[in-house]
């Protein structure tokens, strides 16, 4: 009888010890990227690239001298599931020290109340729309100004004239033309010139829209299509651009969404010279970006395997936040919030990008033209870094806004006019 | 740390190509002109390996403009292999060693280990990657004018194409320093073609110029250059302003038949598409009653087969498309078969519970190909003959891989239509469909019928699929997106009629062309549901109504 108790007790302390020991001993790192339904096709590779960074972090020694844990959850493409599992997992069993998630900007509008409520840190890797800073949202991805604008500066200086804006019909094209239509004005360009046009997610019948726009490009003034075209639309759309002639020296087209992942399910024979803007591109020369494929492509076991931007904007904000936790001397989120601000990394494009404290990042913004292997060439790229604006300059209503998180200001949206602040930490 | 504040980045290191555009335009003309009139005859002769190394050496360089005039270098040497240099050049293949000083020419690009040539001797060197072969880059710019470069070059072989090619270019091109050169060249043309080109160039310059007369010439060209140039004209204060929008005004009629015609073929197509997607489902849904949710996921397994079918078959989409015909047909069968057998016969009479059952499955199957295959979309091929587009004249071409659907559907509905009529299966089906109980007492095997139908219309299903496979993605989502509009055809056509399905689809398709121009993609589809929602008020059986006494 006391054997058994002794070894139930045993039993029942191992128990309860062994899952102690691994909380204490691991860092938990969550991540929140959907691996099915609609948005798997984008966000299940970011899902592999962490667990790669983690692990090879790991053979590094970890952080703080513990392991790091991976916690993956799937939110299957449904945006109130995301913000119910980040919120498991700031409450839950595993209770993560910080998250990477999120894709489109309906999910990441979703968990925003539940990381500022539970007081968490999430580490956004996509291009967006701005208008919007968290204290506990940290935007490695690019702001309109990191991609739109330098874009549509750039055709201004190959001479075009006529702009047909493109897009999917949701918050983040809607945003973006809006922005770009107000900047268009400002430089000039007259309502007659530009064309805005939205379809539903996942059109496919481009038919008469793209004839449309080879109509609107015959007028005798060069004309461009600026695309915000989200996600499976964009293969039919580039067939249709192709069946129906329009090549790059007619029409270009240049995308803020389409990279080396969405073009690997083409034939970019006919897309060549087609542009996309980003923050990097698989084809950048430098030996960071070369190991970075080498060790993505051992990991996947892929020789074919593809890198992008949104994951060099994951590799940048894990960098950071682990330069961050070893700052701090914690992984606790306060103390990681203040001491990230002004960390400097190194990103795959050779050059290093700060975190600003707008919790915005700088980077170079690079215009690419398709090539027929469905890489992209880089035929120009910003001198320097661009630091990534909240607010846009260039619409009326947040003109006079700006997002500043450091002590004691503490605001996510402060007008400097009138010198109030609007939301965030400071307002109180 | 001191983060660059440059919210506003203006492009540097671009600057001069707002001009180059045009000019590096006409420079190219210029180019094929000359080419084209022998008065350059490029001597092919060997140059001296310096000579070849300087110029390669001068591609070398970050500013596109310097690039711009190196190419032209290289196409006015005496370089032997310039021509194959600017092929290499306009592919991205010619590159230079990163720590050396050889040029190579990668061969082939496609991996991450390249085998490359030497440049100038286009002897063997090994491999390379992107790490050692730093590849020349060229943008939009320079591509225009490579291609024109790489033309005149190889215009001494000189074939009707090319010079057609050429002639194209001219229009709008044509000055005063060319003019002559022009019009000499029309009275050595002898093809018709290009010299109808020729002829339209010259005309629009006389026009230009104030020659009323050459109008006559330009009634009904198409050419948007044409256009232009007369509503410059027609908007100015020359004299000859208001017979140029005479003109002008035949062109634009002219133009806008085509438009209208151009319209219903785009309708017509996207009408096929719904047609193929739906007909199916008239006929599990229409004839026997059945709402198979899983129906999307069917034509999802179609396009799925297509793909398998052209991974074994490499390099022939062509023949792998037409394999997947019945390819596509047999396995949608087979799992609709499936389908009816293990889930659906159990039901027989409970929409509400076959609705959910079937939407379980469409679920499953798409889970069931993320996990086999990859969440991740499949590239499916076009062949050849399904890609670019039959090109009537300037304002109207059909595009090849909906003209193909178009005429697949069309197919596709003959043959069912045949099946239905003429066939014993049809004749059982038609009676099962009527009256179960007599049919069954008549001695037809009314379970056999049911199982044999549900797989007909899931085969429909899986051809609806490969023909999508052309003009969409191929991915697990594939389904979804149409099995909506499959049953808002069916029931707007008219539940159990072939007819009204073909019917039905092709005026969806035709209503949602003409509307998207006006009130765009989103706005048109809600408009057709809503007109589609107020008609079935009205007629709830749907457009043509099955005879006899069941309605």
């Amino acid at each position: 009888m006391n054997k058994i108790t002794s070894t139930a007790a045993l039993l029942l302390s191992m128990g309860i010890a062994l899952p102690a020991a691994a909380q204490e001993d691991t860092i938990k790192v969550g991540i929140l990227h959907s691996l099915s339904g609609t948005m798997a096709i984008s966000e299940s590779t970011l899902k592999d690239e962490m667990l790669m960074l983690i692990e090879e972090q790991n053979e590094k020694g970890g952080l703080l001298g513990k392991q790091l844990e991976p916690v993956v959850m799937d939110p299957a493409s449904d945006w109130s599931l995301y913000a119910e599992q980040a919120r498991d997992m700031l409450t839950g069993d595993d209770q993560v020290d910080v998250i990477f998630g999120n894709w489109t900007s309906a999910s990441r509008k979703a968990v925003l109340p539940v990381v500022e409520e539970e007081n968490g840190l999430l580490f956004y890797p996509v291009q967006y729309e701005g208008e919007e800073s968290s204290e506990n949202i940290f935007y490695t991805g690019a702001a309109p100004n990191q991609q739109a604008i330098p874009a549509v500066d750039y055709l201004m200086s190959q001479g075009v004239e006529r702009w047909a804006l493109l897009g999917t019909d949701y918050v983040y094209p809607r945003t973006t033309n809006k922005i770009l239509e107000a900047y268009l004005k400002d430089h000039g360009v007259a309502d007659d010139d530009i064309m805005v046009n939205y379809t539903p997610f996942g059109f496919s019948n481009w038919q008469s829209i793209v004839s449309e726009v080879k109509d609107f490009g015959s007028q005798g003034k060069k004309t461009a299509v600026v695309s915000t075209i989200n996600g499976d639309a964009n293969v039919p759309f580039y067939t249709e651009l192709s069946n129906q002639g329009i090549s790059a020296s007619d029409i270009p087209v240049v995308a803020f969404s389409v990279g080396e992942q969405e073009l690997s399910g083409i034939d970019t024979g006919p897309l060549v010279g087609h542009m996309a803007a980003w923050n990097y591109f698989m084809s950048v020369d430098s030996d960071a970006n070369y190991d970075f494929i080498d060790n993505w492509v051992e990991y996947t076991g892929d020789d074919m395997a593809v890198t992008n931007d949104p994951m060099e904007a994951h590799y940048i904000g894990f960098n950071m936040w682990l330069e961050a936790v070893r700052e701090a001397g914690t992984t606790d989120v306060d103390a990681v919030k203040n001491s990230i601000i002004g960390v400097t990394v190194p990103n795959l494009s050779g050059g290093s990008s700060a975190m600003m404290p707008n919790h915005h990042i700088t980077k170079p913004v690079m215009i690419g033209e398709i090539q027929d292997d469905g890489q992209f060439s880089v035929v120009w790229e910003t001198s320097g870094n661009v630091a990534g604006d909240a607010w846009s300059d260039y619409l009326p209503e947040s003109q006079n806004l700006i997002s500043d998180w450091r002590a004691p200001l503490r605001c996510g949206k402060l007008n400097v006019d009138t010198m109030t602040c609007e939301d965030g930490a400071g307002a109180e | 740390m001191t983060p660059t504040h440059a919210t506003n980045v203006r492009p540097e290191g671009m600057t001069g190509s707002q001009a180059g555009f045009g000019f590096r335009h006409c420079l190219t003309v210029v180019a094929v002109l000359l080419a084209w009139l022998a008065i350059v005859s490029p001597v092919q002769a060997e140059v001296t390996p310096q000579r070849a190394q300087a110029l390669l050496q001068a591609l070398d360089t970050d500013d596109f403009d310097a690039k711009a005039e190196a190419a032209q270098a290289i196409a006015a040497s005496d370089a032997a292999q310039k021509t194959r240099w600017l092929e290499a050049l306009l592919d991205g293949r010619l590159g230079r060693e990163r720590r050396g000083e050889r040029f190579y020419i990668i061969t082939d690009d496609s991996g991450r280990e390249w085998p490359i040539i030497d440049a100038i001797t286009f002897e063997d060197a090994g491999t390379g990657s992107r790490r050692s072969v730093d590849a020349f880059r060229i943008n939009n710019a320079l591509r225009t004018q490579l291609q024109g470069l790489i033309a005149s070059l190889s215009l001494d072989e000189g074939d009707e194409a090319t010079r057609l090619e050429a002639a194209k270019r001219l229009i709008g091109e044509v000055d005063a320093q060319s003019v002559d050169a022009v019009a000499a060249k029309l009275d050595d043309e002898e093809s018709p073609a290009v010299r109808a080109e020729i002829d339209t160039a010259l005309a629009l310059y006389r026009v230009e110029q104030g020659d009323a007369s050459a109008l006559a010439t330009l009634r009904g060209n198409l050419d948007t250059r044409v256009r232009n140039s007369l509503s410059t004209i027609a908007a100015s204060d020359a004299p000859i302003a208001a017979e140029a929008g005479e003109t002008l005004a035949g062109i634009e009629s002219k133009r806008a038949w085509y438009e209208r015609g151009q319209t219903l073929f785009f309708g017509l197509s996207a009408g096929s598409v719904l047609v193929l997607a739906a007909i199916g489902l008239a006929i599990t849904f229409g004839v026997m009653g059945v709402i198979n949710m899983a129906h999307g996921e069917l034509i999802m397994l179609g396009a799925y087969t297509t793909w398998m079918i052209q991974q074994l078959l490499p390099g022939q989409p062509g023949l792998a498309l037409l394999l997947a015909i019945p390819g596509g047909f047999l396995v949608a069968a087979a799992f609709g078969i499936l389908i009816e057998r293990s889930v659906i016969r159990f039901l027989k009479g409970r929409p509400l519970e076959t609705l959910l059952a079937t939407f379980g499955i469409s679920l499953i199957l798409q889970q069931l190909v993320r996990t086999v295959f990859s969440p991740l979309n499949r590239r499916v091929n076009s062949p050849d003959w399904l890609q670019g587009a039959w090109q009537i004249n300037e304002a109207l071409s059909l595009t090849l891989n909906r003209l193909g659907v178009l005429l697949f559907c069309l197919v596709v509905f003959a043959a069912l239509w045949a099946l239905m009529r003429y066939t014993r299966l049809g004749l059982e089906v038609r009676a099962v469909t009527q009256n179960r109980a007599m049919a069954r007492s008549m001695g037809v095997r009314a379970a056999r019928v049911d199982m044999l139908t549900f797989g007909l219309g899931a085969g429909v299903a899986g051809l609806a699929g490969v023909a999508l496979s052309q003009i969409t993605n191929v991915g697990p989502n594939l389904g979804q997106s149409y099995i909506v509009d499959s049953f808002l055809v069916v029931v707007f056509g008219g539940v159990g009629n072939l007819w009204g399905t073909l019917v039905a689809g092709m005026s969806l398709g035709v209503i949602n062309q003409v509307l998207q121009p006006w009130v765009g993609a989103v706005l048109a589809k809600v408009i057709v549901l809503i007109g589609v929602i107020l008609f079935i008020q009205k007629r709830p059986q749907g457009l043509f109504a099955p005879k006899g006494r069941t309605s």
